[in-house]
């Protein structure tokens, strides 16, 4: 099954994917997906990222892949949903996507051994994880002025049951800048799967439901500008839109509104 | 008014004083791999997973001998907050707490230190007081009874109405929040058996132990 969240007339919903693919609230009733405001499909505690997780990727940043997962936190301001949009700033020189497939936690555990790490997966869904490389700095490096800015991270639009998806091991990604392909690769190439990260995560800290893992990204970066649209995907889970605006599309409400006033 | 409690996500920052940058010293941070002193704020951040209160018992992790205590103070948010100016910055700040950002000892800053700061208990944190003047606030670490460090929040780069400008700036803070103000660079340890207090005049103290690794 794969379930959602949305915003609509005024109340946040949890709906589910019809067979004809529209959104079905829990009463039945049944919208377009653009009728409806996409929220991320889970409220996110701990989210992780994974950087450096495709040799390729790793290889095009000139990196050599690192021993141990290179892990790193993102806040909730990070999140947004599908749909929504993505500031780049004025100053920005290169800002490029990641699309991954995130993993969501719907149990608690700590020191999950290898062989039970799949039984903490309630499912997946799917991130792009934006940077601003103009913003890296050397210290905890990714560091949160290139990771953590408010919508930098969208996130959905649907979450797929773990028992949905054969083999998350085995899954094309996809990346399509206004409908041309950019990036694509293959969940197989992971320097680190699923249930290695869970260990690895789980070895010091509790996870907890709704924690989420977005496993790495593989080769394919590109720039991308305000008025392009943006579409990951993970073969079987789902596609996620997102759009990049300036700074003037960003806080054009809020100029309105300065007018007026 | 709501009760006014830590509830969100909690950031942190180092290399915030300037006895810590001169403790990793200048040619340490201009040579590889950090090529340059930190621009904006270097931040990280402690989940919900690390949080306990005072008087809490913290578990070493696996393997671990002795943790970094990182006493600082945190600004606890009451109202979400982005882009904040000088003159706003302290409205949005709803209360400090004592915290202590334990760490497993690292050096390096180069890569995000999630083992290191995320294990299970590694940010006790003491009760919400209302705001005091942080100008000249001095924590006090005490291990065993021993002062180990005293900090002046007076050393920092980025004073706490700087630091909410320089974070609001890229990121919203939410209602409760907790933005820590910075940690010293290689803190003092603790061990298994430790008794650690941190405190810092009109906001009490804080206190918890620290236990051996489970086998």
């Amino acid at each position: 099954m794969k379930r959602g969240r949305i915003a609509f007339q005024g109340a946040i919903h949890q709906v589910t994917q019809a067979a004809d693919g529209r959104v079905r609230l829990a009463d039945g009733r049944l919208l377009n997906e653009t009728e409806v405001q996409w929220l991320p499909p889970v409220v996110p505690g701990a989210v992780f990222a994974l950087g450096l997780n495709y040799a390729d990727h790793a290889r095009e940043l000139a990196f050599k892949a690192p021993e141990v997962p290179l892990a790193f936190l993102k806040g909730p301001n990070a999140i947004v949903g599908h749909r929504a949009v993505t500031r780049r700033p004025a100053d920005a020189t290169y800002m490029h996507y990641e699309c991954e497939l995130a993993v969501v936690i719907g149990k608690t555990g700590r020191n999950v051994a290898r062989a039970e790490a799949m039984d903490m997966v309630a499912g997946y869904t799917v991130a792009n994880d934006y940077a601003i490389r103009d913003y890296l700095e050397n210290y905890y490096r990714p560091n949160l002025r290139v990771k953590n800015r408010d919508g930098c991270t969208p996130l959905g639009p649907w979450l797929v049951d773990r028992d949905d998806i054969a083999d998350p091991m085995a899954l094309k990604l996809t990346t399509r800048v206004n409908g041309k392909t950019t990036q694509q690769g293959t969940t197989a190439d992971m320097i680190f799967d699923i249930p290695t990260l869970i260990e690895y995560l789980s070895s010091f800290m509790t996870l907890n439901p709704g924690d989420i893992i977005l496993t790495g990204t593989p080769e394919g970066l590109a720039d991308v500008r305000a008025g392009d649209v943006i579409e990951t995907e993970v073969e079987g889970v789902c596609c996620l839109i997102s759009t990049i605006v300036d700074d003037a599309g960003y806080f054009a409400n809020l100029q309105q509104k300065a007018g007026i006033a | 008014m709501i009760e006014q409690k830590v509830s969100g996500t909690v950031y942190g920052v180092v290399l915030n004083d300037h006895a810590s940058l001169r403790k990793i010293g200048s040619e340490v941070l201009a040579g590889a791999p950090y090529k340059g002193a930190p621009k904006a704020p270097a931040m990280y951040i402690k989940p919900a997973n690390t949080r306990v209160a005072c008087g809490s018992a913290v578990e070493l992790p696996a393997g671990a001998s002795a943790v970094e205590v990182g006493a600082s103070v945190g600004l606890l948010m009451g109202r979400a907050a982005g882009r904040l100016s000088r003159a706003e910055a302290l409205d949005a700040v709803a209360g400090i707490v004592l915290a202590a950002d334990l760490s497993l000892p690292h050096a390096s800053y180069y890569r995000p230190a999630i083992r290191e700061k995320c294990f299970d208990a590694s940010l006790p944190i003491g009760s919400v007081k209302p705001l005091v003047d942080l100008a000249g606030l001095v924590i006090v670490t005490e291990i065993d009874g021993e002062v180990v460090d005293e900090r002046s929040l007076a050393d920092l780069v980025r004073d706490p109405v700087q630091l909410l400008v320089d974070v609001t700036e890229f990121m919203t803070l939410a209602e409760g929040d907790l933005l820590l103000v910075g940690v010293a660079y290689m803190a003092p340890q603790a061990i298994a058996g430790s008794q650690v207090r941190i405190s810092a005049a009109g906001l009490g103290s804080l206190q918890f132990s620290i236990t051996g690794a489970r086998a």
